[in-house]
Order: C-alpha cells, then sequence, then structure tokens
C-alpha cells in the first residue's frame, strides 16, 4: 500500500461516516456538521485525483458558502429534533432496503463497466491539468454556458428576495 | 504508477455509487425538510466526484468543468429552496414533510 492509496482509503472512510452520521442524528444541525465532514473529505480526494481547483472551489463554496447558508437557515427557524411518526416508520421500512438495493445495484455495474474499461485500456491515461488549462476552456470553449450561470443565480437571487419577504 | 492511478479512478467511482446511494436513503428516510434538503445536496457532490474521477480517467477537463456547472446549480437551488422552506416553516409552524401534504403554501 502507497501513500495515496492509505490516504484515499481514510478520506474515503471519512466522507461515508459522514454520510451514515447524516442519516443516524436526529438533529439538524448534526446533520449539517456531517455534511460538511462528507464535503472537506471530498475536497481531499479532488485533490488526490489531481483536481486542485475543483478542491479549493469544493471548500469555499460547499464547505464555506451553502453550507454556512444552511446552518443560518437551521438557526434561524429554530429547528429541533425531529419527530418520528407511524408514516416514517413505514418510510423506514420501505425505503431502507430500496435504497441497499439501488445502492448494491450502483456498485454493482460501476464495477463491472470498470473491469470493461480495464480492458479496453482507456483508464489511467490522466494527465496532469493545470488551472491555467481550465480557464482557457471555461473562457473560450464553454464562453456561453458561463454567461448563462450568471443569469440564473441572478434569477436566483431575485427569486429569493421575493419568496422570503414579509407580505404586508 | 499506473495501476495505482487506475485504483484510484475505480475507487472514487465506486465511492460516489455509495455516497449517492446514502443520500437516496437520507432522502426517502429524513423527516426535517431541512435535512432532506440536504440529502439532495450530498447527491449532488457524489455525482461530482464521479465527474472528477472520469476526468481523471480519460485525461480531459470537460468533466472538471461540469462539476462548477452543477456547484453553480447547487447554489442557485440552495438559495431558492431554502427561501421556500422559510416560507413554509412561516406559515406552518412546522419542518417536517408529513405537514407539508398540499402544494398551496
Amino acid at each position: 500500500m502507497t501513500g495515496p492509496v492509505i490516504v484515499f482509503f481514510a478520506l474515503a472512510a471519512l466522507a461515508l461516516g459522514g454520510a451514515v452520521s447524516l442519516i443516524l442524528r436526529r438533529h439538524p444541525i448534526h446533520s449539517a456538521l456531517s455534511l460538511i465532514v462528507v464535503m472537506v473529505a471530498l475536497a481531499g480526494l479532488y485533490l488526490l485525483l489531481g483536481a486542485e481547483f475543483v478542491a479549493a472551489v469544493q471548500v469555499i463554496v460547499y464547505g464555506g458558502a451553502i453550507m454556512v447558508l444552511f446552518v443560518f437557515v437551521i438557526m434561524l427557524l429554530n429547528a429541533g429534533i425531529e419527530e418520528r411518526t407511524n408514516l416514517s416508520r413505514m418510510a423506514g421500512l420501505v425505503g431502507l432496503p430500496l435504497g441497499f438495493f439501488l445502492t448494491m445495484q450502483l456498485v454493482y455495474w460501476v464495477a463491472h463497466s470498470e473491469s470493461q474499461m480495464n480492458a479496453a485500456g482507456i483508464a489511467a491515461g490522466g494527465s496532469a491539468a493545470s488551472t491555467r488549462d481550465l480557464a482557457v476552456l471555461l473562457f473560450r470553449d464553454f464562453v456561453f454556458p458561463f454567461e448563462l450561470t450568471s443569469f440564473l443565480i441572478l434569477i436566483a437571487i431575485i427569486a429569493a428576495l421575493v419568496l422570503a419577504q414579509k407580505e404586508s | 504508477m499506473a495501476a495505482q492511478s487506475q485504483f484510484l479512478i475505480t475507487g472514487s467511482v465506486i465511492l460516489s455509487a455509495l455516497l449517492f446511494g446514502l443520500g437516496v436513503v437520507a432522502f426517502v428516510f429524513k423527516r426535517n425538510i431541512i435535512t432532506v434538503f440536504m440529502s439532495i445536496e450530498l447527491m449532488l457532490n457524489a455525482v461530482n466526484l464521479a465527474f472528477v474521477a472520469f476526468s481523471r480517467a480519460w485525461g480531459k477537463l470537460d468533466g472538471q468543468l461540469f462539476v462548477f456547472f452543477v456547484i453553480v446549480v447547487a447554489a442557485a437551488e440552495a438559495a431558492v429552496g431554502l427561501a421556500i422552506i422559510i416560507l413554509i416553516a412561516r406559515n406552518r409552524q412546522s419542518l417536517n414533510v408529513e405537514r407539508v401534504d398540499s402544494l398551496k403554501l
């Protein structure tokens, strides 16, 4: 086992533990903190896969901005421990086996197609790509979608303002 | 070196499948509307990991670029979704998804 493999297993265990803790914890603020753990672990995995800029964006935008927004709303609404009803027990009974089944299916088919990819010799062709290459691709080939996203964010800001204002 | 890179890519894609499955389970299982929303973010993150892993596998940057667009859409979605959650909480005095049983606010 070499260094990167050990780091991969550590980060993967951290991410999976955070995701399980998100499900098991009953207080929303605990779930939010678990989700932050998952996101930081994923940022480490991006570094391991050679995507430095994506890792930085993941920490700043996801771990920073979006999760702060979540924690802020949880505090604003004073959300307490979630209540369990008969319906939620039913959702657990039906949902957990189905979710487990879906996960196993996904893992099986992913592993299956990976072995096919190995046979075709596609993978492991990754070369180190710099942030500069990413910027060239984003601002030259994908400049139109990039401009469209600014419209999307503008619309989201206006929508959030309109929805959250108090009716007079 | 190639074998190690191969292992990292395969492991990342399998981990992304596992995280996506856990996100689906959380989406069905959780009763708090904010936590349900957080499990959507978990699923988006799992898909991002698959994008980055395949970007590495093919040696192309398009996958990383798609991650940016996913993050932008997730940020916009979080802003609008949390505004809707605040509105629902204000009108119904509850954050339980079972109380939200009609489209009318």
